[in-house]
């Protein structure tokens, strides 16, 4: 490997990305063990690779990796059975909201919403979930939802429709506001 | 669920523009165009509004930070591959874009219907004041990210000034000050305090400088009472002051002084 300008070291250009890696293995995973085996094969990879990397936008090139490490991941436990995002986590989910807060009612309820919407965004299919996931959780482009995911613009546009169309009506269904 | 089998196919073509424009990938002119359809387009209008309570309820979902316990296996785990990988304070350097107490108002854009802004505004509450802040310099950094910045892009005042007639229920005030070294370079519509805003864009050198502007009337009470107050937010340097009946918050990475400077002279010229 080269050696690397002051400037552009791994540490400098990826890891600052790894709380974005973490959450969409998180999503995609559903749990937390198999999202750590991801992150942690995905961090690998792209250590790995980043000599390589040239391109200017390293949380989407990072994410494509965790996104391609998860999907490999997947196929290789299909059939196992997985738990959902929110179960687990409850209780520190809760404890850490309401620290943060002077109401603690109302920190409650925000926290029971929050598992609420967290379930229903797990409950998406993958290809959904992700879309939307990038979208809204990452702020990501279009276009670089499409290349993140090797999806035409046009389907980036009718998943991330679905999923939206999909969490209102569950939402709704859950009397979420 | 299954992708096929969900019954979604949109009523109006259209609505994919809507929600395009929400995820803020249409430019003015687009913006316009659909805004001309969806005033007389029901299904339109009411995705709209779905479109934005939906990301209300995800706006509230807080951004997860990597748990130490799996960011420390993590690093072990690389400096197995290589030794010298260390977690050093430039990891820390990004700038969140993930601020989402602050960012709700950012992404809704131009082209707001009176009704989806007050949708909007009942579903979104700024609690206190630090909220407001982080809004503006969180919309700040978001409209740095290319395509985000003008929506008008004029050094002209006068024409950047009737451009917001129409798209926005009050004048704001349009200076330039091109000559002074702080060049006018546009405007934008966004929305902040639960009302749509002008953001005029200023230049000085290689910095922008967005320069928020609504209405005081109809207070906002989460303001406290000091009427000109200044701040640094995430390496952002941020003034407020009011003034003929308008709030006004400037926000830019330019220093202090210079920022200083270019508020001075705002509230000095005619």
């Amino acid at each position: 490997m080269p050696p690397l300008s002051r400037d552009d070291t791994f540490e400098r250009v990826v890891l600052p990305h790894l709380d974005a890696a973490y959450n969409l293995a998180r999503w995609l995973m559903r749990d937390p063990e198999a999202a750590e085996d991801v992150l942690q094969e995905a961090m690998v990879r792209a250590l790995t690779y980043f000599a390589s990397f040239k391109g200017v936008n390293p949380r989407a090139w990072l994410l494509q990796i965790v996104r391609n490490t998860a999907y490999g991941s997947m196929a290789l436990n299909r059939g196992m059975q997985t738990v959902p995002i929110a179960e687990e986590n409850d209780e520190a989910g809760a404890a850490e909201l309401v620290s943060g807060d002077d109401d603690p009612e109302a920190a409650l309820l925000r926290s029971r919403e929050s598992r609420q919407v967290r379930a229903l965004i797990a409950a998406l299919p993958v290809e959904l979930r992700e879309t939307l996931v990038l979208r809204e959780f990452e702020e990501f482009s279009y276009k670089e939802i499409a290349e993140a995911t090797q999806t035409p613009i046009g389907t980036v546009m009718s998943r991330l429709w679905r999923a939206r169309q999909l969490l209102a009506q569950a939402a709704a269904a859950e009397g979420l506001p | 669920m299954s992708e096929n089998r969900t019954p979604l196919v949109p009523d109006c073509e259209k609505v994919l523009l809507v929600q395009a424009e929400l995820d803020g990938e249409l430019d003015a002119a687009q913006a316009a165009a659909l805004e001309t359809h969806r005033a007389g387009c029901p299904i339109c209008q009411a995705a709209q509004e779905e479109l934005l309570r939906t990301r209300a309820l995800l706006r509230r979902e807080p951004y997860e930070a990597t748990p130490d316990d799996v960011r420390a296996r993590v690093m072990a785990r690389l400096r197995q591959v290589e030794p010298q990988v260390v977690w050093s304070p430039a990891s820390w350097s990004r700038p969140s874009r993930r601020n989402w107490g602050a960012l709700w108002g950012s992404g809704v854009g131009f082209g707001l219907g009176a009704a989806c802004a007050a949708a909007i505004a009942v579903l979104l509450v700024l609690p206190e004041r630090n909220d407001l802040v982080d809004a503006v310099v969180a919309d700040h950094i978001r409209a740095l990210q290319p395509g985000h910045l003008e929506d008008v892009v004029s050094t002209d005042q006068h024409t950047v000034k009737p451009w917001f007639d129409g798209r926005i229920d009050f004048a704001p005030p349009v200076k330039d000050f091109a000559a002074e070294g702080f060049p006018l370079k546009g405007g934008r519509l966004d929305y902040l305090d639960n009302r749509p805003i002008a953001a005029l864009v200023y230049q000085r050198d290689k910095h922008i400088i967005d320069l928020y502007v609504w209405p005081a009337s109809g207070a906002p009470t989460h303001l406290t009472s000091d009427t000109n107050s200044h701040g640094a937010i995430q390496g952002y340097n941020v003034a407020h002051w009011t003034a003929d009946g308008m709030n006004f918050w400037a926000v830019s990475d330019v220093e202090r002084g210079q920022l200083d400077d270019f508020v001075a002279m705002w509230r000095k010229a005619p």
